[in-house]
């Protein structure tokens, strides 16, 4: 029998984007909180139009019966819910929207958008650690943190990440298909190490070979790591 | 000016409560005037770990709920006359505290105390984000295990975001208490070290408490351990820490293994 040739496994990419959301906080009792709702709908009917919203329980305590009916409340007013936060995933039905976490607060006007935001600063500065469970995502430019990146910690960069610290988390840079964006660190024990969507888990980064300060680039489709010194 | 400190972990069972009672005491003894305050509705445990769980009558929750005031639900150390405790409700109804009762029973504690004691339940959930909203300064208290040291960086992250001196733009003073320190397996490498904790948390050290068969002592006679048997090393490493807290420096050392018959035993039998 003659040998199979298979074709290469292409590798898979990810690619992480993120949105804002509107995100909404009921409190109890609800009826009152979605009297609210109302008002707010009908001074400005167009006020949530098209916008995605997210549901913070975090300051109610309600059982799988009672977020659906919440839930289904909001969708008769035309607000649909893409997703659910600060509640037990015991709580959510499959036929509810999935549980999210990691949210970060971004500050959202309260008028409609009149002019043409100012053009943004390609980068953005970090100055302090990034813990566990929290999240940084700029993929507008690069992102420099002054500060260690905690195992846990996710950075995502449209640009280069540049950690003046250890990288203990996870690192993705060049989300929007930035093929020359590369990662600094001082030193690296990261969880994920990702260049426009290739990358190298923790089981593929030596972090014993590397003891001091390294550079994460991306040839052809490999994701190098080498010491910068 | 009253202070409002939160011990809090994110992970359970490694010494909140403990540490509560032990800095609580010790600060009451330097002549602190200090609350210690339960937020652990359901199990509440500190009432146990002072001797005063016979002599609890109303709660946190009944103050939040305005069936007692204050003065009803505050019981009063039977050693220390400093030392009082505001009791958490055996009742499970947590969703009876709410930011605003919590907030209003915590300014009304600054006023009649130099220290406010908050004894945060473990997790990330609701709980554990009352106890610290409305803090001043914290204490992290983490075991040298890498799941504790993990939760203890989440819940640092949170202390940075989400209490009311971080909307303000302002930031909780935060101390790390490392308790539970076994000297024979950190020589035996079985613990992270010291140095691998600070290095992950990056926060200043308040004390270092040896794992020691002196803290169950004194819990099982309803003592705080630093007043059980001031001389014990757990006792002397949380009084240590409380003068800290009160801003005096005194260097952070790191238990040495006693070299006692035990360790010869365990040592040969380890050859
Ligand atoms: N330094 C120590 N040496 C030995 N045992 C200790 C020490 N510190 C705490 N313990 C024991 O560990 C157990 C848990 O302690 P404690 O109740 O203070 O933890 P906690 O963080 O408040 O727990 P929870 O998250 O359940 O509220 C108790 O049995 C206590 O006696
Ligand atoms: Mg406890």
């Amino acid at each position: 029998m003659g040998a199979v040739v298979r074709p290469k496994p292409k590798s898979i990419r990810l690619r992480g984007r993120s949105y804002v959301a509107f995100v909404f906080f009921p409190v109890v009792p609800i009826i009152d909180w979605l009297d609210e709702i109302d008002v707010t709908l009908n001074q400005s009917p167009g006020f949530f139009a098209g916008k995605p919203m997210v549901l913070d329980l975090s300051a109610v305590d309600l059982s799988q019966n009672a977020i659906g009916q919440l839930v289904a409340s909001l969708e008769q007013r035309g607000l649909r819910i893409l997703g659910i936060e600060g509640v037990g995933a015991e709580r959510l039905s499959a036929n509810l929207p999935p549980l999210l976490t990691g949210g970060r607060n971004a500050v959202v006007s309260n008028s409609e958008p009149k002019k043409p935001p100012p053009k943004k600063a390609a980068s953005l500065l970090i100055d302090t650690q990034v813990r566990s469970g929290q999240s940084v995502v700029f993929p507008e430019g690069d992102i420099t943190i002054v500060g260690s990146v905690s195992s846990g910690a996710e950075i995502v960069a449209g640009g280069s990440i540049h950690v003046y610290g250890t990288l203990r988390g996870r690192a993705m840079a060049g989300i929007n298909g930035n093929l020359t964006a590369r990662i600094y660190c001082q030193k690296v024990e990261a969880e994920l190490l990702a260049i426009d969507g290739y990358y190298r888990t923790a089981e593929q980064i030596d972090a014993t070979s590397y003891a001091g300060p390294i550079q994460v680039w991306l040839q052809g489709e490999v994701v190098e790591i080498s010491p910068l010194s | 000016m009253a202070k409002v400190l939160v011990v809090t972990s994110g992970k359970g069972g490694v010494g909140k409560t403990t540490s509560t009672a032990a800095l609580g005491a010790a600060l009451a003894q330097m002549g602190e005037k200090v609350v210690v305050v339960d937020f652990d509705v359901g199990l509440r445990n500190l009432d146990l770990v002072l001797g005063a769980e016979r002599r609890v009558v109303f709660d946190f929750i009944n103050v939040v709920q305005g069936i007692a005031n204050l003065s009803q639900a505050l019981i009063r150390d039977k050693r220390l006359e400093n030392l009082w405790l505001l009791p958490a409700s055996q009742t499970r109804d947590k969703d009876a505290l709410t930011d605003e009762g919590v907030g209003k029973i915590i300014a009304e504690l600054r006023t009649k105390f130099d220290w406010i004691i908050c004894d945060s339940p473990a997790g990330i959930e609701r709980g554990a984000m009352l106890a610290m909203r409305f803090a001043d300064e914290a204490v992290v208290v983490t075991n040298p295990e890498v799941s504790s040291v993990r939760d203890s960086d989440r819940i640092i992250g949170m202390l940075d975001s989400r209490t009311v001196k971080a909307e303000q733009g302002e930031q909780v003073q935060k101390h790390l208490l490392i308790t539970r320190y076994d000297t024979g397996r950190a020589a035996r490498g079985e613990m992270l070290s010291i140095g691998d904790v600070t290095d992950i948390l990056a926060t200043p050290m308040l004390g270092i408490i040896p794992e020691s068969q002196d803290v169950l002592r004194a819990s099982n006679v309803g003592m705080p351990v630093t007043l059980n048997d001031a001389t014990s090393a757990p006792a002397r490493a949380y009084t240590d820490a409380a003068r800290r807290l009160m801003g005096a420096t005194i260097p952070v050392l790191v238990p040495a293994a006693r070299k006692g018959l035990m360790n010869r035993l365990l040592g040969r039998r380890a050859a």
